[in-house]
C-alpha cells in the first residue's frame, strides 16, 4: 500500500482472486438459470454476480473492474432489465393477461428448458439487480474519494 | 382490462426514460407528458366504467383470486385515480421549464413516474402484500426526489423523511405479517372473509394500532407529522406539489380508510381515534403555520391540518361526513397542488422563499398573483370556490352527528387559515415592489398553463356536488358506506 503504483491490495488476495472470482461468476450465472428448479433466482443470482465484480474491485482497484464493466454500462444493463422483464410481463396480453405465463408448453418438471417465462424474468432481475448493485458500490466508493481529496 | 396499465404505463415510462433520456433530446419531456396525460385519459373513463359495472377485478396473469393477485377498480379507486394522474399531469405540464433549473432531468422523470406508478399500484391492488410494494415504490422515490436539489439542507430533511418513512414502513410490515399469520391469506376481501368467520380478538386491534401508526405517520397526522414541514419544503416545487397534494392522500389516507372500513371493518372506538386525531392535526397545523416566514413551510404545515379536516370528515362516519372528507380530499390536492406550484414560480423568479424578503410582486406576475389569490380563497374556505363547499358539508355533518366541539374546532381552524393566507398575500403579492426584483418577468408558459388550469378547476370544482356530477363522488363515498360488505362485491365480482 506504500508504493503508489501498486494500486489494490497484496499479491496473495489477488492470486487468489483470480481463482475465484470466475468461479463466483459461474456460480451466480447457475443460480440464475436454475431460479425455476433449486433455491435462489434472479435476485440471489444477481446478487452474486455483483459481488464477483465487487470482489474484483476490492483486490485490484476501481480501475480494473471499471475496465470490465464501467458505470454507464451498468446503467445501460440495468435499465435495460427492467424494460425487459416489463415486455415479458406485457407479452402476457397475447394470452389475454397481464403477467400471464404465456408459454403454452410449460415443459417438464426438473428440467432446464421449462417453466415457460419464469427463467426469462429471471435472467431480467438478474440484470437489474446486479447491475444495480454494482452501480450503488461504485458510486459509495466514488464518494469516499471524493472526501479524501478534500 | 383498463386496470393493470395505471401500472404498466408509469414503470414503462419511467424505465424508458432512464434508458433513452440522456441519449435523445427533449425525450424525457415528451414520455413523461404523454404518459400522464394519457393515465389522466385512462382513469377518467374509470369513471363510466363504474358507472355501468360498479366494481372491476382484474386477476394478474389469469390466476384466480385469493390465490392470485387481483386489482380492483371500484368508486373510490376511480375517484383517486382521478384525483392523482389529473394533479400529475398538471405538475409533468410544469415540470417541463420548472426544472431546467436542476440538473439531470431524465432521472428527475424517472423517479417522478415510478412514485406515480406505486401511487397508482396502492390505488388499484386489491391485495395487502401487494399494496405494501406500492407503498415501498413510491415512497422510496419520494425520498430521492426530496432530495433532489442535493444541497445540506434536502439531504437533512431526506434522511429525516427516510428514516421516519420506513419505521412508519416496518409498523405496516409487522401488521401485515401478524394479519397473514392471524387469516393464513393477504387478497384483502379474503382477509375480510376470514376475519368476519372469526371470533373479534384482541390481535386484530394490535394490527389496527400498528397500521394506524404506519398509515397516520404517512399520512402526517399530529402526533407523526415531524417529518413533513422539513420535507415538502426542501423539494423542488413540483414535487413538493404531487407529495403535498396527493402523496400523503394516497399512501396515508386512502390506506387507512380502506383497511379500516373495507377490511377490518370499522367500529365507534377507531372512528372516535380518527376524528379526534384530525381535530388535533387540524389545529396544530394551523397554529404551527401561522408563524412561518417561509412561504413553502407555512405551506406545508397547512397540508397538515388540512388533512385533519379530512380525517375528521371521514371519521364522523354518516354518509354526509365521508361525502365532505373525501370531497374536501379532492378539493385539497386541486388548491394545494396550485400553492405549491405558485411558490415554485416565486422561487424560479426570485430565488427566494422568505415572506419578509418578497412584497409587491402582483405588478411582475400577474398570472401567480392572481392564481395565488384564488387559492387562498380555496383553502381558507372563502365562497364560491371549492374550498368553502367541502368545509361547510364537514362543519354542517359534525353537527348533524352532534360533535358541537369539533365543528367549533374547524370553524377556527378555518379562520386561522384565512389568516395566514391574508399575510401570504399581504407580504407576497400586494404592497410596494421591492427594489431588487425591479427585473424579474413572469414564469414560462408551460408553467402558468398548468397554474391557470388548476385555478379553473378551483373555482368550478365546487360544482362536484350539484346532481348531474355528484354519482363521481357518491360511488366513492358509497364504497366507503358498504363497509365490509366490499368482500361479498368483490367475489360476486370474481364470479
Amino acid at each position: 500500500m506504500e508504493n503508489k503504483k501498486e494500486v489494490g491490495m497484496t499479491l496473495i488476495v489477488k492470486a487468489i482472486t483470480r481463482l475465484t472470482v470466475g468461479l463466483i461468476l459461474l456460480y451466480g450465472i447457475y443460480i440464475v438459470l436454475h431460479g425455476h428448479l433449486s433455491p435462489g433466482g434472479g435476485f440471489a443470482g444477481g446478487v452474486i454476480i455483483a459481488l464477483s465484480f465487487i470482489h474484483l474491485m476490492l483486490a485490484f482497484g476501481r480501475e480494473t473492474a471499471l475496465k470490465k464493466l464501467s458505470e454507464a454500462q451498468a446503467s445501460v444493463l440495468e435499465s435495460l432489465g427492467a424494460i425487459m422483464f416489463l415486455t415479458i410481463t406485457l407479452l402476457g396480453f397475447l394470452g389475454g393477461y397481464f403477467f400471464l405465463n404465456f408459454f403454452f408448453h410449460k415443459g417438464n418438471p426438473f428440467a432446464l428448458f421449462s417453466a415457460g417465462i419464469i427463467p426469462l424474468c429471471n435472467i431480467a432481475i438478474c440484470l437489474k439487480v446486479g447491475a444495480g448493485l454494482f452501480v450503488i458500490f461504485v458510486v459509495l466508493i466514488s464518494f469516499k474519494g471524493l472526501e479524501k481529496e478534500k | 382490462m383498463i386496470l393493470p396499465f395505471f401500472v404498466i404505463i408509469p414503470l414503462g415510462a419511467a424505465f424508458l426514460i432512464s434508458f433513452f433520456g440522456k441519449r435523445i433530446k427533449n425525450f424525457a419531456d415528451l414520455l413523461a407528458n404523454l404518459g400522464t396525460l394519457s393515465l389522466l385519459v385512462f382513469s377518467l373513463y374509470s369513471i363510466s366504467l363504474v358507472a355501468t359495472h360498479k366494481i372491476l377485478v382484474y386477476k394478474v396473469g389469469g390466476w384466480v383470486p385469493p390465490m392470485g393477485i387481483c386489482m380492483v377498480l371500484d368508486g373510490l379507486a376511480s375517484f383517486m385515480l382521478v384525483m392523482v394522474n389529473l394533479v400529475s399531469f398538471l405538475v409533468a405540464l410544469y415540470s417541463i421549464s420548472y426544472m431546467q433549473r436542476y440538473t439531470d432531468k431524465p432521472k428527475f422523470y424517472t423517479l417522478f413516474m415510478l412514485m406515480l406508478a406505486g401511487m397508482n399500484g396502492i390505488i388499484v391492488s386489491g391485495d395487502l402484500f401487494n399494496l405494501f410494494v406500492f407503498l415501498e415504490i413510491a415512497s422510496i422515490a419520494s425520498y430521492a426526489l426530496v432530495a433532489f436539489g442535493t444541497e445540506a439542507e434536502e439531504l437533512e430533511a431526506s434522511f429525516k423523511y427516510a428514516v421516519m418513512g420506513s419505521v412508519a414502513s416496518s409498523f405496516i410490515l409487522l401488521g401485515i405479517a401478524l394479519l397473514y399469520g392471524y387469516t393464513s391469506t393477504l387478497n384483502m376481501a379474503d382477509i375480510s372473509l376470514v376475519l368476519f368467520s372469526k371470533p373479534s380478538s384482541m390481535i386484530v386491534k394490535f394490527i389496527g394500532v400498528l397500521f394506524l401508526a404506519g398509515f397516520g405517520l404517512k399520512a402526517a397526522l399530529v402526533p407523526f407529522h415531524a417529518w413533513l414541514p422539513d420535507a415538502h419544503p426542501s423539494a423542488p416545487a413540483s414535487i413538493s406539489a404531487m407529495l403535498s397534494g396527493v402523496l400523503i392522500k394516497v399512501l396515508g389516507v386512502y390506506a387507512i380508510i380502506r383497511i379500516f372500513f373495507n377490511l377490518i371493518g370499522i367500529n365507534k372506538v377507531t372512528l372516535s381515534i380518527l376524528m379526534f386525531l384530525g381535530a388535533v392535526s387540524m389545529l396544530v397545523g394551523v397554529i404551527l403555520a401561522l408563524s412561518q416566514w417561509d412561504f413553502k413551510r407555512l405551506l406545508a404545515y397547512h397540508s397538515i391540518s388540512q388533512i385533519g379536516y379530512v380525517i375528521l370528515g371521514i371519521g364522523l362516519g354518516t354518509p354526509l361526513g365521508i361525502l365532505g372528507g373525501l370531497f374536501h380530499l379532492f378539493n385539497h390536492s386541486i388548491f394545494k397542488s396550485l400553492l405549491f406550484l405558485n411558490s415554485g414560480a416565486v422561487v424560479y423568479s426570485l430565488g427566494t422563499r422568505d415572506l419578509r424578503k418578497m412584497g409587491g410582486l402582483q405588478e411582475k406576475m400577474p398570472v401567480t398573483s392572481n392564481t395565488n389569490l384564488v387559492a387562498s380563497m380555496s383553502i381558507a374556505g372563502i365562497p364560491p370556490f371549492n374550498g368553502f363547499f367541502s368545509k361547510f358539508i364537514i362543519i354542517v355533518a359534525c353537527i348533524q352527528a352532534e360533535h358541537f366541539g369539533y365543528a367549533f374546532c374547524a370553524v377556527i381552524g378555518s379562520i386561522l387559515t384565512l389568516a395566514s393566507f391574508m399575510k401570504v398575500q399581504k407580504y407576497a403579492f400586494f404592497g410596494k415592489l421591492n427594489q431588487k426584483w425591479q427585473n424579474i418577468k413572469e414564469v414560462p408558459w408551460t408553467m402558468w398553463l398548468s397554474m391557470i388550469v388548476l385555478a379553473i378547476i378551483c373555482v368550478v370544482g365546487g360544482l362536484l356536488i350539484i346532481p348531474l356530477f355528484r354519482p363521481f363522488l357518491q360511488s366513492a363515498v358509497n364504497v366507503l358506506l358498504l363497509g365490509t360488505g366490499y368482500k361479498e362485491a368483490v367475489f360476486a365480482a370474481l364470479r
